[in-house]
């Protein structure tokens, strides 16, 4: 179909796990997202379009969706970086999740996953303990410290193939929780944490292949986090300390 | 939807590295029972280990063997950069030392392939 | 893929990365001047050092490739793991057997 340069031929995923693309013609303007797209087609040309979204300003993570074979935070993808001259945008929902309706996914497989990398902090103290002293130059801490701000967004997982190749892996997001737990001194869940991730779907399925590195909108590294946690287990288990 | 349309976006250099890792190991796999056969041979067989060491003299074999040695170098190096990785602490340029690995495992089968001919 | 399986096939990568650089230097120096029975043979006849070399090879290639061919079957073949996992058992036991025979061949 013939394209002006100021619109977009836009393809959105409607259905569930079966489905089609659905193409809509959308004005171009300048600084457009590609949420700013999808809003369009859900307000002025089709209402029964599902999509997520929420802050709009790149903190939630809630508007992650494929766009162009890329898993992105549509809310800081902006058309003319991603469309190009030809105008065209194939937006889908994230891979490795199932489908809800259109563009929105069910995160709970993903969430799961995190409860079983055991990914929440056990505590080791109460309220009537010393509250204990951690340096934040400690070399724990800065490892803890560089994984921290992942907000489960889900884009690592769609991005990476492992998870896509194998339903027991963990995933990117996960893994990398739990090595923020790991070398958290505060923690007592250790022993259990690192027996989730040295079991089959754990750690060692990872093979860096780094694409939840190079999608993070954060600019996280879970490839190192995981690698962090292959060398944890590792020793744990040539000490006994872990029965696979 | 066409067959694993996910494929045609995946460009990435560390992604093409680990595909690289894992199809050259396959095909040593495949190719390593073969290997040992052949060898054997050389047991009760040797007159017969040389008749097929003459037979393989000719070009296509020579471009197969260096093929081989492609495989085995990129199969070494990829995998020293993941057990760098994952034993030692992170380092950026990962790009970087997997092209170099590609790089240097086509030149030494390139090397191998212009000596053997 | 566990953490068992993960350190025997990381722990037999490591040993043969100077395992296969030999093994690259020995085919770029018995290939100098087309390769022959005779040339192979007299090298590797009766000798002690390259037995515990390639035995040593066999023995790590055959555990190394067995666990690699495991989690490729795990993930690109539709076969649930525990069936992969006793296919590549298999082939590993395979290799060490045709590996083995082949190294008595050339050194006995």
């Amino acid at each position: 179909m013939p394209e002006t340069s100021n619109e977009l031929s836009v393809s959105l995923w409607r259905g569930g796990a079966e489905g089609r693309y659905e193409t809509y013609r959308v004005p171009r303007r300048d600084s457009q997202t590609v949420l700013d797209v999808v809003t369009y087609v859900q307000r002025h040309i089709d209402p029964t379009l599902s999509y997520r979204f929420a802050c709009r300003v790149g903190m939630c993570g809630s508007c992650a969706m494929t766009v162009n074979g890329r898993p992105r935070w549509t809310c800081r993808t902006h058309v003319a970086k991603v469309a190009g001259s030809s105008g065209r945008l194939e937006i889908g929902p994230l891979e490795n999740l199932p489908v809800i309706k259109d563009l929105a996914t069910d995160m709970a497989p993903f969430f799961d996953k995190w409860r079983e990398a055991k990914g929440a902090f056990a505590p080791s103290r109460t309220r009537a303990d010393d509250i204990p002293r951690i340096r934040p130059d400690s070399p724990a801490r800065i490892a803890a410290d560089a994984a921290i701000e992942c907000i489960n967004c889900g884009v690592c997982y769609a991005a990476c193939d492992t998870v896509r190749w194998n339903t027991d892996y963990l995933g990117p997001a996960a893994l990398n929780r739990a090595w923020t737990l790991v070398n958290d001194e505060r923690d007592a869940g250790n022993a259990a944490r690192l027996g989730a991730v040295a079991a089959s779907g754990g750690c060692h399925a990872c093979h860096s292949h780094q694409s939840c590195q190079e999608h993070c909108p954060l600019a996280l590294n879970p490839t190192a986090s995981i690698a962090g946690l292959k060398r944890r287990t590792a020793a744990a288990y040539l000490k006994g300390e872990l029965k696979p | 939807m066409t067959i694993a349309p996910h494929l045609k976006h995946r460009t990435g250099t560390l992604w093409l590295a680990a595909l690289i890792h894992r199809l050259s190991g396959l095909a040593l796999a495949i190719f390593l029972p073969l290997h040992f056969l052949v060898l054997a041979l050389a047991l009760h067989r040797a007159a017969q280990l040389d008749a097929f060491l003459r037979r393989t003299d000719q070009p296509l074999v020579k471009l197969a063997e260096a093929l081989l040695v492609f495989l085995l170098t990129v199969h070494l190096l990829g995998g020293l950069r993941v057990l760098v990785i994952e034993n030692f602490d992170w380092r950026d340029g990962q790009k970087q030392l997997a092209t170099l690995a590609a790089t240097i495992s086509a030149i030494v089968a390139f090397v191998f392939l212009v000596r053997v001919f | 893929m566990n953490v068992r399986l993960y350190v025997w096939q990381r722990a037999t990568a490591a040993l043969m990365v100077p395992l296969v650089a030999i093994h690259i230097a020995v085919i770029f120096y018995a290939t100098r001047q087309g390769l022959s029975a005779a040339d192979i043979l007299s090298r590797t006849r009766g000798s002690i050092a390259w037995a515990a070399y390639y035995g040593l090879f066999v023995a790590a290639v055959s555990i190394h490739a067995a666990i690699g061919v495991r989690n490729v079957l795990a993930e690109w073949s539709p076969l649930p793991e525990r069936y992969a996992g006793r296919l590549a058992l298999f082939f590993g036991l395979l290799l060490a057997a045709l590996g083995a025979r082949a190294v008595a061949a050339v050194v006995l």
